[in-house]
């Protein structure tokens, strides 16, 4: 069965505009601390999630708001859990990074690897009580060095647990690059540890909605997980506000702030000679210049406008599909920031 | 003298120690970055980025403590502990007793901590009871950035391992890093006076379990660390309008406590208000009520400290956590029973 182009580029428009949207209240200081947006990743969280039916469970990382909204969760009260809000989804106690919906199984967690274990629960509940449903875990591919994420597909792979690991590889572990970090392959990783691994273009809605749908029909007829490897770029890096991406964006109010100190550093006596020195230039270079363009402009990485690009011949539904999600978000956001000012 | 900020002063207490002592090296997640100021003067050698792996990354920093180097293994949160904590509590804290005081493992962990800007449970707890409830631990919660760079250096020196907390609203990077950043439409409850403030012009180690007592009182002594003991300083400005005067002792330490200067404080003013922004039950609220009844001491008691999981929300979290109005209303009761 071909993937319903349609309703996932829904899926993703929806979620771009709610995080555009989020994004926005977070400048203007209505959300507090981090931020994490899953711009850019849509792809990914649309072409896995359109399969999940009532029973299966997720396991989400820092950054599982789109995901939340995408198995349905009502982004009204996703809105006012960011607000702080006590008529948020989780009473305004979670926040973003901890977003939890026991009607839809899905769970967040902040720590890095997290989803690993708690997919594998998830799992083994359903083996036991909901027969043919999957947990799908959410990570990204920094999370690929943590030990409870290795040891829980170990243990999904021993157990035959029915999930589907989810790799969102942006190539970046914060501000590290996650090559330099990660010895030998991630697929072939996940293949020693008896987990089969398939590769999806994460810029591909269509492409992500077969690996998944095949990897979560394996899982639902007993036959164990599956690794699902998928590249993508975030739109704002790691949060709003990361240091590296405002350096792309205001140059001239960030660079100085960087510039001057490490300058001074790097000429004070005491400490390495100046081939070390220069070695750890070299590295805070690579960082700064590696984002050397503001990843939100090079639309080649945009999951949405590509899935928009394929739906153009057909401009009248286009249209009116793109008007009615519009609404909605708009709708939504205005019920929850209306309640938030009174 | 010089002023600094609170990072700033940690850091450069850490490049003296560093252009002193070779064995000295850094790393963590993000540690090349974050600390590219080292980095820069140091090279890649002595400042090293990580995989995200705690277990392994801190594991191998006490082992290599055992064998001559003396890292400071940074992790981004002390919350992150809980991935890792394995080499803390069943190694670095055990290989001093196991070896019959032979062998020690003199490794810093230096970990950001506390809240106050809208991150979450998972994200802004203290953890230094936590932390000093193993044998074997020095847990540092420094307050002001003279305090920072005087314990990071002792840290340094110490013969053992060394959790070294650096609140996240004292922390002018971290404060930007994880709460506005870059934004100016928000504002958190920064105590100024523990953000930026005189440092030496050469560090020099601080004493380990040495408190500090940074207001005389009549009354009661109000005892803690870290952004708590800005608040106590707060709220002791208001108390004395009403006619209560209140002392505030800065314990810097947790773990060894300074348990002399817990007793006089209190002994003097026979009245204990403890603010501590970690967890109120089995933790350093209740270790100052049994420090004191060991000694002897008979005194009256009460305790500000979060007593749940710390909400997310911001008017939540402002009400979990130690604030001003809650150590006014308990010095009250205190004076009034």
């Amino acid at each position: 069965m071909p993937p319903d182009l349609w309703s996932l580029y829904a899926l993703m428009l929806k979620s771009r505009l709610l995080e555009v949207a989020i994004a926005k209240l977070w400048d203007e200081g209505l959300i507090s601390g981090e931020m994490h947006l899953g711009t850019g990743e849509e792809a990914i969280n649309a072409g896995v999630v359109a399969h999940l039916r009532e029973g299966d469970a997720m396991a989400l990382d820092h950054r599982g708001t789109a995901a939340m909204m995408m198995r349905g969760v009502d982004p009204v009260l996703i809105v006012r859990e960011l607000l702080g809000r006590p008529y948020g989804l989780c009473g305004g106690k979670g926040g973003h990074m901890h977003l939890f919906s026991k009607e839809h199984l899905a769970a967040s967690s902040g720590i890095v690897g997290a989803a690993g274990p708690t997919a594998a629960g998830f799992a083994l509940s359903a083996q036991y009580l909901r027969p043919g449903a999957v947990a799908v875990a959410f990570f990204g591919e920094g999370a690929m060095n943590q030990g409870l994420l290795l040891e829980s597909m170990n243990l999904a792979s021993a157990w035959k647990l029915p999930v589907l690991f989810v790799c969102k590889d942006d190539g970046w572990s914060i501000t590290t690059p996650s090559k330099d970090m990660t010895g030998g392959d991630l697929n072939e990783r996940a293949r020693g540890l008896g987990v089969p691994a398939v590769k999806a273009d994460g810029l591909d809605v269509s492409a992500v909605w077969e690996a998944a749908g095949a990897a979560i029909e394996r899982a639902r007829a007993g036959q164990g997980p599956t690794f699902l490897h998928a590249r993508c770029v975030h739109f704002e890096g790691h949060f709003l506000g990361f240091q590296l991406i405002r350096t792309v964006r205001h140059p001239l109010k960030e660079m100085p702030k960087i510039s001057i100190p490490l300058t001074r550093s790097f000429f004070r006596p005491g400490g390495a000679g100046l081939p070390e020195r220069l070695a750890g230039l070299k590295t805070v270079l690579r960082a700064t210049l590696s984002i050397w363009r503001d990843p939100r402009r090079d639309q080649a990485n945009d999951p949405v406008r590509r899935a928009r690009q394929a739906l153009r011949s057909d401009d009248t539904p286009l249209q009116e599909l793109e008007d009615r999600v519009e609404k909605e978000v708009h709708d939504g956001l205005s019920a929850a920031l209306e309640e938030a000012a009174s | 003298m010089r002023t600094m900020f609170f990072t700033q002063a940690v850091d450069d207490a850490l490049a003296q120690a560093m252009a002193d002592d070779p064995r000295i090296v850094l790393c963590g997640e993000d540690t090349p970055l974050l600390r590219r100021e080292l980095l820069v003067r140091f090279g890649p050698k002595r400042v090293i980025g990580t995989p995200i792996s705690e277990s392994a990354f801190l594991g191998a920093g006490v082992a290599a403590a055992m064998t001559g180097l003396r890292p400071v293994v940074e992790v981004y949160m002390v919350d992150f502990l809980g991935v890792c904590m394995d080499a803390l509590l069943n190694h670095a804290a055990k290989v001093e007793a196991f070896s019959g005081g032979k062998w020690t493992a003199p490794v810093v962990v230096r970990a950001p901590c506390g809240g106050g800007y809208g991150d979450g449970g998972q994200h802004e707890q203290s953890l230094w009871g936590w932390l000093a409830h193993i044998p074997g631990l020095v847990v540092l919660v420094p307050s002001t950035p003279a305090d920072a760079g005087g314990l990071m250096l002792a840290a340094l020196r110490n013969d053992g391992p060394a959790i070294f907390l650096e609140h996240k609203l004292l922390s002018e990077t971290w404060s930007d890093f994880l709460g506005s950043g870059g934004r100016r439409t928000v504002k958190y409850d920064v105590p100024l006076e523990g953000a930026k403030g005189l440092v030496p012009d050469t560090w020099e180690p601080l004493p380990i379990g040495k408190a500090i007592l940074r207001r005389e009182g009549r009354d009661l002594a109000i005892v803690g660390v870290g952004v708590g003991v800005h608040r106590a300083v707060e709220a002791r400005a208001a108390l004395e309008k009403e006619g209560i005067s209140a002392g505030v002792l800065d314990l810097r330490t947790v773990s060894p406590l300074d348990k002399t200067a817990i007793c006089e404080a209190v002994a003097k003013t026979g009245r204990l208000l403890v603010v501590d922004e970690d967890y109120e039950g089995f933790g350093l609220s209740g270790e100052l009520a049994a420090v004191l009844l060991e000694a002897g001491i008979s005194f009256k008691y009460a305790r500000v400290c979060t007593r749940t999981t710390i909400p997310y929300g911001r008017q939540l979290e402002d009400e979990c956590l130690p604030n001003t109005e809650r150590i006014r209303e308990s010095a009250r009761k205190l004076m009034r029973d």
